[in-house]
């Protein structure tokens, strides 16, 4: 069998296991209820502001900043529901025995993991544009704010979803289901207080406490790009507003655009960790 | 016509290769030589031999943690040996095409609750390569009896019905060899009996079966094959004609003088079980049945009493007890 057949009848098996175990319904309940909460919240600001007692630089950036609350709730959610997906794949499936009957298929072990992978990012990076999409037309709607680059903002959050699932599905190959989900979240997690630590550290110009946040942010790409995502979604006059150099310790308001160096290095940190996945993968033992 | 000469031999030796590898017998449905697997200090299988030729049926035994699954495993490429080689229908198992015309039931799976059994069976076909219409996909649940749960989620499948499953998923592709590993522990008597009329009609057709099974009776009446595996090496292997030889006749006698006793003990070995004498007879021994009457008539005239004759064969559970227990004394 080719090796782009196998890869697809994965694709599309791991995306009908979601649609059938209810994680797209779960995950699309969740969505509804925070994009009902922020339009209510938004329009609650609108009316704040209509009434003068905030003037329309302090709309925009509390806009902004309550934009950026909203997409971390989402990046949130996307990354415990990719996560807690990519963690029983592999290990889930080998624990029960449905990865024998398929590995016993003539199918080569990296097409089966391309296969999951690319099944899982079509449904990670869907759920955050659309999701993402709603949000920043909820904005519209009720604000009348729409930010300034919003393609890179959500392909920034797809971006950030696929580190965090391809981390996930390398730990699923060396530890149990459970534990592959809730490593990769609590790394995830980590890596954002990390963020914050150093960006705190960066306000009070303090380079070792600015530095916990740079290199976690090399280690787990996750935190970089959603700082490059928030600034994307922030007005341009936001971080003036805000105050300058003290928004450097404020977690939802990014305060640079996203370097085409970072970039790279998100991508070369996606293709290393799924090569050392298929390597894994490869070396198990069923 | 001399220039042209060499050209001509050169075709002519090119043709004779092709009819010489034409006319070689087709490889074993499967082999492997010297497998070896360790875990951590636990040897699970050392150097374990064996094939399994065209349309035959192989069975393998052995006690638990015998390494019969890890040597099903080894064959099929899911767990790595340590040494060793193994080919699949002529090919090496290191290539997963090896593995297009296999059909395997594990012993110990599950397959997605979240399908169908329909739908089950088509991710089969798919991912085996092989174009086969829906209608034969039907006619393989109806094979198995779940003709009429084809549209049901496995997730509501018995263990059982996931096992006939199972064994519907391993013929679907139109398999050379099938590998099954315990199909029918989760059987009821009448799914036992399916399973053996699926294996003897898999032989008729000419597909090569390797069978891992505790039920010995099973083996005995499908298998034309058996290797006995016991902690990871092959501890007899050989057809069942090679293997169950060894014939035994029980007797009940009075009156034996000692020249009788000497002509029993001439005969084979001698076993006293209350009344009863039980002796066993040569494998080899091309009598065409003429040694039980022959020690009858001799034993008559010898002045015995012949109260019983009872002809035997050594069942296939007397010898792998037999050989499992000669093992275990051997280690001590």
């Amino acid at each position: 069998m080719s090796a782009a057949r196998t890869v697809l009848t994965i694709a599309a098996l791991t995306l009908r296991e979601a649609s059938r175990r209810r994680v797209v319904l779960a995950v699309t309940g969740l969505t509804l209820v925070l994009l009902v909460l922020s339009g209510w919240g938004f329009s609650r600001l609108a009316a704040e502001a209509g009434a003068t007692t905030l003037t329309s630089g302090e709309a925009r950036l509390t806009a902004s900043i309550v934009l950026n609350l909203v997409m971390f709730g989402f990046s949130l959610i996307a990354a415990l529901g990719t996560a807690f997906l990519a963690g029983p794949t592999l290990s889930g499936e080998t624990e029960s025995g449905i990865a024998l009957t398929v590995l016993a298929r003539p199918v080569r072990r990296p097409a089966v993991l391309l296969g999951k992978w690319l099944g899982l990012v079509t449904f990670g990076t869907g759920f955050v544009v659309l999701a993402g999409l709603a949000q920043c037309l909820v904005v519209l709607w009720t604000v009348d704010y729409w930010p300034p680059q919003p393609a890179v903002a959500l392909a920034l959050l797809a971006a950030q979803t696929v580190v965090l699932l391809t981390l996930a599905l390398l730990l699923s190959t060396l530890i149990s289901p459970m534990a592959s989900g809730v490593v990769a979240v609590g790394l995830f997690g980590a890596t954002w207080i990390a963020g914050v630590v150093g960006g705190i550290g960066g306000s009070l110009g303090n380079d070792a406490v600015a530095r916990v946040g740079t290199v976690s942010r090399m280690l787990l790409p996750t935190d970089g790009l959603w700082r490059g995502a928030m600034h994307a979604f922030q007005d341009p006059s936001a971080i003036v507003q805000f105050g300058g150099d003290e928004v450097e310790g404020f977690p939802f308001l990014g305060v640079a655009p996203l370097t085409g160096a970072y970039g790279a290095w998100a991508l070369l940190w996606v293709a290393l960790v799924w090569g050392v996945a298929a390597v894994s993968f490869g070396r198990k033992d069923l | 016509m001399v220039a042209d000469s060499p050209a001509i031999d050169g075709e002519a030796a090119r043709r004779a290769a092709a009819e010489l590898v034409a006319a070689l017998p087709p490889a074993p449905a499967l082999w492997c030589s010297g497998l070896h697997k360790r875990y951590g200090r636990r040897t699970a299988v050392e150097d374990v031999s064996l094939e399994v030729g065209r349309g035959q049926v192989v069975g393998l035994l052995g006690p638990n943690g015998a390494g019969k699954t890890t040597v099903i495993k080894m064959l099929l490429g899911l767990v790595h040996p340590d040494a060793g080689e193994a080919m699949i229908l002529g090919r090496s198992t290191a290539d997963p095409a090896s593995r297009a015309r296999v059909g395997y039931l594990p012993e110990l799976f599950r397959y997605q609750p979240w399908l169908t059994a329909t739908e089950a069976l088509g991710l089969h076909v798919r991912l085996a390569g092989v174009a086969v219409p829906e209608r034969e996909q039907r006619d393989c649940l109806a094979l198995v009896g779940l003709v009429e749960r084809a549209g049901d989620r496995l997730g509501g499948f018995s263990k059982g019905m996931q096992q006939r499953l199972g064994l519907a998923i391993a013929l679907v592709a139109r398999p050379e060899l099938v590998i099954l590993d315990e199909p029918t522990s989760a059987l009821d008597p009448i799914g036992r009996a399916d399973v053996r009329d699926i294996v003897l009609a898999l032989r008729s057709r000419g597909v090569a079966v390797l069978l891992n099974s505790h039920l010995i009776g099973e083996v005995e009446r499908v298998c034309d094959r058996v290797v006995i595996l016991d902690r990871g090496r092959v501890a007899a292997s050989g057809t069942l004609a090679e293997l169950l030889g060894q014939r035994e006749v029980r007797l009940r006698l009075t009156g034996l003088s000692p020249a009788a006793e000497a002509r029993l003990a001439g005969t084979g070995t001698v076993e006293r079980a209350g009344d009863w004498l039980i002796v066993a007879l040569a494998a080899d021994e091309d009598d065409e049945g003429a040694a039980v009457p022959d020690l009858v008539r001799d034993l008559v005239g010898l002045g015995a009493r012949v109260h019983a004759v009872e002809p035997g064969r050594i069942s296939l559970e007397e010898r792998l007890l037999g050989i499992l227990r000669a093992g275990d004394g051997a280690d001590r």
